[in-house]
């Protein structure tokens, strides 16, 4: 099976697996195909793919291939 | 002082940053909190509107960035986000840590913090400038941390910062303001408003630093880190208004000696 790097670890890839997929799984929450999270709530996360921010509306259609490097960030306490 | 009488103040004089009016001149960060309902406490208690937050890895399994309850804490309290680049030492660094906090907070304001060593924790003003301009000119508004440099200070405006934000003294020390005679200089030249960040102590620097002209101060290891959090952030809030009030009434000039305010006239022969 092949692999990514989540969040600096890596992490096993599902063939098909697209970015809302990761952010479904790292946060628990569903993510609907505009990239808002299926509750309602905010949900205060941005994902960088190899480097490059990709915008919440592009989440469902694009797809993480192997040996990606995805960073998935949000707002924790800080100065 | 009495909940009414705050908000009267903060509605006749408030403090307008990037086109937005906030009616308190406290900016808290929210650091060095041992947990998240005393945080909130704390926050609510000092009266704060705008709050900063860090930009960190979605950690499912505890930690610093476990879950997105912060952020929702602060949309609970009406407390804007100020999402900062703490951790960067680079101008591509903050950079891009600007526009995943601007995406995943949906805010254009950020706290620019670039720091030259982990040391010092203080601004690297080469690359502080740099990110500036390149922030400003993809349309945030930036709140640059910088040194108690009223040239450089000067120079962040001249880029287009939203603020300027000079410390105090470094990051956690708690010793208050090293240098008011530059913080006064800055105050002085700037035509944005000057926010006194880091090194803030206890009540008394917070209250300097608006004698001193400054528009708002920005803490948290202050409020974070002390004894009782709620309490202290109630201080802050007091010393933040009492300075601003000092500020604009006019403080008497410095003697060398004494002057009585009781007249001699009348006096009775005892």
């Amino acid at each position: 099976m092949s692999t990514i790097h989540l969040n600096g670890a890596p992490a096993p890839l599902a063939a098909g697996t697209t970015v809302a997929d990761l952010v479904a799984a790292v946060t628990g929450r569903a993510i609907l195909p505009t990239g808002q999270p299926a509750d309602g709530r905010r949900l205060g996360v941005a994902v960088a793919r190899n480097a490059d921010i990709v915008p919440r509306s592009r989440w469902s259609q694009t797809a993480v291939e192997t040996d990606d490097d995805v960073e998935i960030v949000t707002a924790v306490q800080g100065g | 002082m009495t909940q009414a009488l705050t908000d009267k103040l903060s509605q006749a004089d408030p403090f307008t940053v990037a086109g937005v009016a906030l009616g308190s001149r406290l900016i808290m960060g929210t650091g060095g909190a041992p947990s998240l309902d005393g945080l909130g406490a704390a926050l609510v208690a000092s009266g704060t509107e705008l709050t900063t937050v860090a930009m960190r890895r979605y950690a499912t399994g505890g930690g610093p960035g476990a879950g997105t309850n912060l952020f929702e804490l602060l949309l609970e309290n009406n407390i804007r986000v100020l999402p900062n680049t703490a951790g960067c030492f680079t101008a591509r660094e903050a950079v891009m840590t600007a526009e995943l906090a601007r995406e995943a907070l949906e805010t254009d304001w950020v706290k620019l913090e670039v720091i030259a060593d982990e040391h010092t924790l203080l601004p690297d003003a080469v690359e502080l400038v740099d990110a500036t301009e390149q922030l400003v000119n993809r349309g945030f508004k930036v709140f640059a941390y910088t040194n108690d440099d009223p040239v450089v200070a000067l120079r962040l405006e001249q880029l287009g910062a939203a603020a300027v934000m000079p410390l105090g003294a470094p990051i956690g020390t708690g010793l208050g303001i090293l240098n008011p005679h530059n913080i006064e200089l800055i105050v002085s030249r700037a035509s944005v408003p000057v926010v006194l960040d880091a090194g803030i102590g206890t009540a008394s620097d917070a209250a300097l630093a608006m004698e001193l002209g400054c528009d708002a101060v920005l803490l948290a290891t202050a409020v974070t880190r002390a004894q009782d959090p709620v309490r202290m952030a109630e201080a802050f809030k007091h010393a933040v208004i009492g300075g601003r009030l000092a500020s604009r009434a006019g403080r008497i000039p410095k003697r060398a000696h004494a002057l009585a305010s009781s007249a001699m006239e009348g006096r009775p022969d005892l």
